[in-house]
């Protein structure tokens, strides 16, 4: 098994498992350190984001709405994580040479064509729909899928069945022929 | 501090994704028309490492567990539409700034979505709030909890699927 920085790839399985040990050192060192426990997630920061971006146009509605004021437009543990991930793909994919420039995935262009602006349309739209679903669930496959399961958690395994289910059968919609 | 470790953490999460390849639309999707299990692989050993060593620092009292709370009604109809949006972009949230990284430019369109879907949440937030989130509420509740045995019961049961699951992926070529 290459498990050389320099690869283009390491096997899912040792990733994943030192993910996992990750996680686990996360919220032991967060405990330890800051004495708050802190489980990956995502999703929150771009409700602080859309926070943030109000702030220039409708300053006013940041201040009142329920949701903003409980995800207030700031710079937290888990923005720092999100930014964080980008670094840390962007290291990986530099040493490992595997950075490859996309505007049309294959399984997209297969069935609807070469289009760069029918790409960013379907993940816009995309995007949209699945971060209104991750609000309304309290989490995505980071906060549910990877926390709450690691913590056992109702919640998290409801999450990521039905994350599954929805996706496997759009996916079969949309792509089969 | 907590920025620090944050941004840490966030490297090393963000290399473990781009090593694994699952930032990719063709894995994601992959995975979902059941071609190639790689993003499960990955998530799944990560669950099955992770659970251990929670419930083990939790057992020794190091740590707290922090669970959300079970409100059924929005886990459903908000992890369909999740995985409805999921389907169509291709990307998730914490793998989309990692897509980016890596030259898949069109995630950027992805994020921008995204970002407008956590407003209209916000937006829609107060009325939810009186509806979706009060069917089925049960509180933070876990497995063992609900099913009243140890957790370690529920983690070796866990970890026997999890391994029988990975025997049919490489049996199979997923």
């Amino acid at each position: 098994m290459n498990i050389s920085l320099f690869a283009a790839r390491w096997n899912p399985y040792l990733a994943g498992a030192l993910t996992g040990i990750l996680a686990i050192l996360s919220v032991a060192v967060t405990t330890i350190a800051i004495d708050k426990t802190m489980y990956l997630g995502a999703s929150t920061t771009f409700v602080r984001a859309a926070g943030y971006v109000e702030q220039t146009v409708i300053p006013d509605n940041v201040a009142t709405n329920e949701y903003l004021k409980k995800n207030s437009p700031k710079v937290d543990w888990q923005m720092m994580v999100v930014i964080g991930i980008f670094v840390g793909a962007l290291i990986s994919a530099r040493l490992g040479r595997s950075a490859k420039l996309e505007t049309v995935p294959p399984i997209w262009k297969e069935r609807f064509g070469t289009s760069a602006t029918l790409r960013g349309v379907g993940a816009f739209i995309g995007g949209m729909i699945l971060m209104f679903g991750a609000r309304l669930a309290d989490g995505c496959p980071s906060g549910h899928g990877l926390s709450g399961n690691m913590q056992l958690a109702v919640s998290g395994l409801l999450a990521l069945v039905f994350f599954m289910v929805g996706g496997i059968i759009t996916a079969h919609l949309l792509y089969k022929k | 501090m907590d920025l620090f470790l944050g941004l840490v953490t966030g490297i090393l999460f963000g290399f473990f994704l781009q090593k694994g390849e699952v930032l990719r639309f063709e894995k994601q999707v992959g995975f979902m028309l059941l071609k190639d299990m790689t993003i499960i692989k990955f998530m799944l050993t990560a669950v099955l490492v992770g659970m251990v060593g929670i419930y083990a620092l939790n057992g020794f009292g190091v740590i707290s567990l922090s669970i959300k709370s079970a409100n059924v009604g929005a886990l459903i109809i908000g992890g369909l539409l999740f995985g409805i949006g999921w389907a169509i972009a291709g990307f998730c949230p914490g793998t989309s700034v990692g897509a980016l990284a890596e030259g898949r430019v069109h995630v950027i369109w992805a994020i921008a979505g995204m970002v407008v879907g956590a407003a209209i949440f916000a937006e829609a937030y107060p009325l939810l709030q009186r509806t979706v989130l009060t069917w089925g509420a049960y509180g933070k509740v876990t497995l063992p909890q609900v099913l009243g045995i140890s957790p370690w019961l529920v983690i070796v049961v866990f970890i026997i699927v999890g391994l029988s699951a990975f025997r049919i992926f490489e049996k199979k070529g997923l």
